[in-house]
């Protein structure tokens, strides 16, 4: 009784503008002649990655005595490269995805990405198609690129990827993060740790900003760059403060996509979490054949933050979680 | 005391840090899309009344410090402790001067003030958000001068100086709010 929270978070005049969005951005696909498509959000493996939490529910077919383990998709990412193998062409995505344990002023356990997929492109043209969307959405000015080497550097002085543990501790050490750093042995967790809270804020501010050839070591589903085995083609966006995009030029080699899948389940033993099913289905894809393409998965929610000038997720979404 | 995790993390929260006492303000959840979940976290030491940012990694768990509230009549100052009680048990406790701070400027006897108590001992000493107390010195103001723009300098009986209008004369009682140190109004009587 008297409760306010059967109200939307967000104003209905938003949620009208939301609506424009993504009729224009459904209209810039239509006119490159990228096709739409719709995936499954339930399946029956998941991603690995030790940083992705995915939310499992229990589907009990009529005809099976045994409830098998479903999981709600983190992103589209693995059912839409099966449709790239299948010969789809081209294809892009809206769709609802989910991730567990992420709740914040830009994050929302279920959230609207953007995800698509360009045969034939390397990560380099497809940024310069996301830069041509965002422009069109935010009227805002030609993105800057930087790599993560340099941006890294320019900002904290040291290199992120020939410096050693002890070199990247020294540095964090002298942000003050000495707690952290005493029981922290991964390299990568720090580089992270300083790049979201001293890099991060420095760049795109005015225009946004593409950093590219993030470190191997963290290059998820991204070919190592052939001219330089220490970086992978990988590429985030960032614009006002906020991480908009992450898109690879797609790893293509299946048997290595799978190595990179157990080496993420063996960390996940390491630290104590659950392993993960591994899906078959899209490394027998890959086995198959993906053409060579770069991907991007882009955040709806936050590309309207900056359309709509809102702070919070809560305000471009009808009912953020705690209301849902 | 218990051990507190990153999601247990929130306003008002009191947790150990350096050897020190803090009161959690704010809890940020800050997560690259491919990486590590971190908590940056504003928190206010309690001793030295500083506010930092630190952040830890999710799922991390620091130690709770055992600090706890009470409401305590002030009654005292002997010159070197200030002495409060519990108007239900009787129990007296004397703070220092280090825990009472600038805040001995807005003590009113008898007032209920917040005693925070760190491993029982009084550490910090926050008044009531409004006090009222006596002018014991101020200059008269211009005659007539009712609307009190502008304002003067006004000594209250526990030696706070605050700004108070024109019109509100030596020997009056004024409410103070104790948050900013503002005149409010005079005391209703």
């Amino acid at each position: 009784m008297g409760t306010e929270n059967w109200r939307p978070t967000a104003s209905i005049e938003v949620l009208k503008q939301r609506a424009i969005v993504l009729q224009k951005i459904r209209q810039f696909f239509a006119e490159r002649d990228v096709l739409e498509v719709d995936t499954p959000v339930l399946s029956h493996a998941t991603v690995t990655d030790e940083h992705l939490h995915s939310f499992s529910t229990q589907f009990k077919h009529p005809f099976s005595p045994q409830a098998s383990t479903l999981y709600l998709q983190t992103s589209p990412e693995f059912a839409m490269k099966r449709l790239l193998c299948a010969g789809s062409g081209a294809i892009y995505q809206i769709c609802k995805s989910f991730r567990n344990e992420e709740a914040g002023r830009f994050h929302n356990p279920e959230f609207t990405l953007l995800e698509w997929y360009r045969p034939g492109f390397t990560h380099l043209q497809l940024m310069t198609e996301i830069d041509e969307l965002m422009q069109m959405v935010l009227g805002c000015d030609i993105a800057e690129r930087v790599t993560y080497q340099d941006i890294f550097k320019l900002h904290l002085g040291c290199c992120p990827l020939t410096a050693s543990l002890s070199d990247i501790k020294t540095l964090a050490n002298h942000y003050g993060y000495d707690e952290l750093t005493a029981s922290e042995n991964n390299k990568d967790t720090l580089l992270m740790l300083l790049f979201s809270q001293h890099v991060e804020p420095q760049i795109g501010q005015d225009r946004p900003c593409f950093v590219m050839d993030f470190p191997a070591s963290q290059a998820a589903l991204a070919k190592i760059s052939p001219t330089d085995p220490l970086v992978a083609e990988r590429f985030e966006l960032y614009f006002k403060g906020m991480e908009l995009a992450n898109g690879f030029h797609e790893l293509t080699d299946g048997p290595e996509q799978l190595r990179r899948f157990e080496q993420d389940n063996t960390k996940r033993q390491n630290l104590g979490l659950d392993m993960i099913p591994i899906d078959k289905n899209f490394i027998a894809a890959l086995h198959f054949g993906l053409p060579a393409c770069s991907g991007v998965a882009l955040g709806v929610d936050r590309l309207l933050m900056l359309a709509l000038s809102c702070s919070e997720i809560n305000h471009v979404i009808a009912f953020e979680n705690s209301r849902a | 005391m218990a051990n507190f995790s990153t999601n247990e993390f929130k306003s008002g929260l009191k947790i150990m840090l350096d050897g020190e006492p803090c009161n959690i303000l704010e809890n940020e959840f800050v997560k690259p899309g491919k990486g590590q979940a971190f908590s940056r976290v504003k928190i206010r030491k309690l001793i030295s009344g500083k506010v930092i940012e630190k952040t830890f990694k999710s799922g991390d768990s620091v130690e709770g410090a055992d600090v706890l509230d009470t409401e305590l009549a002030y009654l005292y100052t002997d010159g070197e402790f200030w002495h409060f009680m519990n108007n239900d048990t009787f129990e007296q406790i004397a703070a220092d001067e280090k825990a009472v701070g600038e805040n001995v400027k807005w003590l009113v006897e008898n007032d209920t003030c917040t005693i925070t108590l760190w491993n029982g001992a009084p550490i910090v000493v926050q008044p009531a958000n409004f006090v009222e107390l006596e002018i014991t010195e101020t200059d008269p103001g211009l005659k007539g001068d009712t609307a009190g723009t502008g304002g003067k300098p006004a000594t209250l009986s526990s030696g706070a100086v605050v700004r108070v209008p024109l019109f509100v004369q030596t020997g009056e009682v004024v409410r103070v709010d104790t948050r900013n140190g503002e005149y409010v109004s005079r005391a209703q009587k």
